[in-house]
């Protein structure tokens, strides 16, 4: 077929997502990188201020106060998210029965955020909430997770590694399923235990997926908001207030979409930096994998 | 509620003992199914206790020690939920509106992933690494945005503003489908060209045949999305008829925030339905997720 007559048909192909990447991604980012620079409550005129916007961001405590929720929010969530999906992974993997377990550990996957939050508002009640009233049960008092400003950020912890464990765990699953039989019954033979096999076997070989799940879950951490918007609007306190809760409550509370289009590029800005890591990196597997 | 949980375990670990037995069992298998039927019971706890404060009485959801089952059984909490917040009509939006948006979004992207990966044309490779490179944009990014742009050309409070942008653009799906469609051998267009068949004919009676596994993984990939999205309705949408399932909820949640039993019902109402397509079509679920995540 003719050169013109196959570009034409491409481009007849692609127009649909075409305009929509122009309309509902590349346009909106351009825009929001101009209003970065812009001061504007959303109705009146615009002005430039420069940097403005975001040298407030450095001065804004509350700025600082979601970086860090989202930070000490991260720290928990993903080494223990990581070490729990993995050993469940390789303890499924050897199993009889895998496929019915895995039908309740991804169960909280398929559930939407509002949902999740409402039902563990109830089990996290202080007062009446089931996990405090089983912790009693062993002589353990459990705290007001989501009322305590030094609970808050560990109770939505504890919800979204219940919540994110069972998506996970098949992945890592797909990544068990790549390894080679043969590395182990070759270990078996110089008599390696099942703990030596796990640690010189199966933990090196399924390092690229480790880390594609870290990242994955540092990308998604740093965009957490659903479950704090939810169970204590960001409160007590500000306590569970996150950076993506500061995106939104500066634009659509305050109306200061220079500000928060700010916050958003910085967010994009650290987004950026962890999936560029990961393109390097998954390349680099790769070519050792060959 | 406790005899759920002994019927959870019996269920789980006895038919997987009873054929261990025959082998000889080993005490390491027996101690890591103890340990995945407990890890099992409490990924589905939350969901059972909810249910089952979801029909309790307010005189009985306050218990210390807690009761583990309903007595007696209140229904009239269902009833309660559903005359205080239009669930039905929530339902109803949230179905047609995932439901355009994974068929669109199937055929644009398939359409799309099918060019990238088929039809040398100009500029083809310089547009795919934009679709790739928007890929790594958080949507935190272009919400305020949106926002302004829905609301100049009249769609806020509509439903055209989850549908339209979710139908139109989506990048992951046309990379995934792109993958799946490169794996496709050339000698079977080429075998279509000879007959005379156009780049139509081609993806839609040669390509989209034979992607149908994809297809369906990237639909149940985008269906989780849209039915679980919260943050776009919480901005776009501000009458509750037009609400989603997961803002009604939310709604639901701040007039009813200390009524526990009839939050309970009103987040089972919400949980449910998804659970038991969830319970029926799980394989594939779990499969498509899987082959979606480590792609």
């Amino acid at each position: 077929m003719h050169k013109r007559q196959r570009t034409l048909a491409g481009y007849l192909f692609i127009t649909p997502q075409l305009i929509g990447l122009l309309a509902f991604s590349l346009f909106p980012v351009a825009y929001a990188l101009v209003l970065s620079f812009m001061k504007w409550d959303g109705f009146g005129a615009k002005t430039f201020v420069g940097f403005a916007n975001f040298s407030k961001q450095f001065h804004n405590p509350d700025f600082w106060m979601a970086m860090k929720n989202t930070v000490y929010y991260m720290i928990l969530v993903i080494p223990v998210g990581i070490v729990i999906s993995l050993l469940l992974a390789v303890a499924l993997n050897n199993v009889k029965g895998k496929e019915i377990y895995r039908v309740f550990y991804f169960m909280p996957v398929v559930t939407s955020s509002v949902s999740i939050g409402v039902i563990w508002m109830w089990i996290l009640n202080g007062d009446f909430g089931i996990l405090n009233l089983l912790l009693s049960h062993i002589g353990i008092e459990g705290p007001k997770w989501l009322t305590d400003t030094n609970w808050v950020i560990p109770a939505i912890a504890i919800l979204s590694i219940w919540w994110g464990l069972g998506n996970n765990m098949v992945i890592f699953l797909a990544g068990l399923q790549g390894i080679s039989r043969s590395y182990y019954e070759a270990a078996e033979i110089d008599g390696a235990n099942t703990f030596q096999k796990f640690w010189h076997i199966t933990l090196p070989l399924l390092s690229p997926t480790t880390f594609f799940i870290a990242i994955m879950a540092i990308i998604g951490s740093f965009q957490v908001f659903d479950q704090a918007f939810v169970m204590t609007n960001g409160g007590p306190a500000k306590a569970s207030y996150t950076l993506v809760y500061h995106i939104y409550q500066q634009g659509f509370i305050d109306f200061k979409m220079g500000e928060s289009s700010a916050t958003a590029m910085i967010l994009f800005v650290i987004i950026l930096f962890f999936t560029l890591i990961q393109f390097k990196m998954s390349k680099r597997w790769v070519h050792y994998g060959e | 509620m406790a005899n759920n949980v002994v019927a959870a375990v019996e269920k789980n670990a006895i038919p997987v003992i009873e054929t261990k037995v025959k082998k000889r069992v080993k005490p390491s298998q027996i101690l890591i199914h103890i340990i995945l039927t407990i890890g099992a019971i409490i990924m589905v706890f939350p969901f059972l206790w909810t249910v089952s404060s979801s029909l309790k009485d307010i005189s009985q959801i306050f218990l210390v020690p807690p009761a583990w089952l309903p007595n007696p059984i209140k229904w009239s909490n269902y009833i309660d939920s559903l005359t205080a917040m239009p669930f039905g009509l929530a339902y109803w939006n949230s179905f047609y509106i995932t439901a355009v948006v994974v068929l669109a979004t199937l055929l644009t992207a398939s359409m799309a992933a099918y060019a990238f990966a088929k039809i040398e044309f100009k500029g083809a490779n310089f547009l795919f690494v934009l679709f790739l490179a928007t890929m790594m944009v958080p949507k935190q990014v272009t919400m305020i945005p949106l926002y302004i742009i829905m609301g100049k050309i009249g769609w806020l409070d509509s439903h055209l503003s989850l549908i339209v942008p979710g139908a139109l653009f989506n990048a992951f799906a046309v990379f995934l489908l792109r993958q799946f469609i490169m794996g496709i051998p050339k000698e079977l267009e080429e075998a279509a060209i000879i007959d005379g068949a156009g780049y139509f004919k081609i993806y839609w009676s040669i390509i989209l045949p034979l992607i149908r596994p994809s297809l369906a993984a990237v639909g149940i990939f985008v269906f989780l999305g849209s039915w679980n999205n919260f943050l776009d309705a919480l901005i776009f949408l501000n009458t509750p008829q037009q609400f989603t399932v997961p803002l009604l909820l939310n709604t639901f949640k701040g007039l009813y925030v200390a009524d526990w039993a009839l939050m309970m019902a009103g987040t089972t109402i919400s949980v449910i339905p998804v659970l038991i397509i969830y319970i029926f079509a799980q394989k594939q679920i779990i499969e498509g997720v899987t082959i979606t995540g480590i792609k």
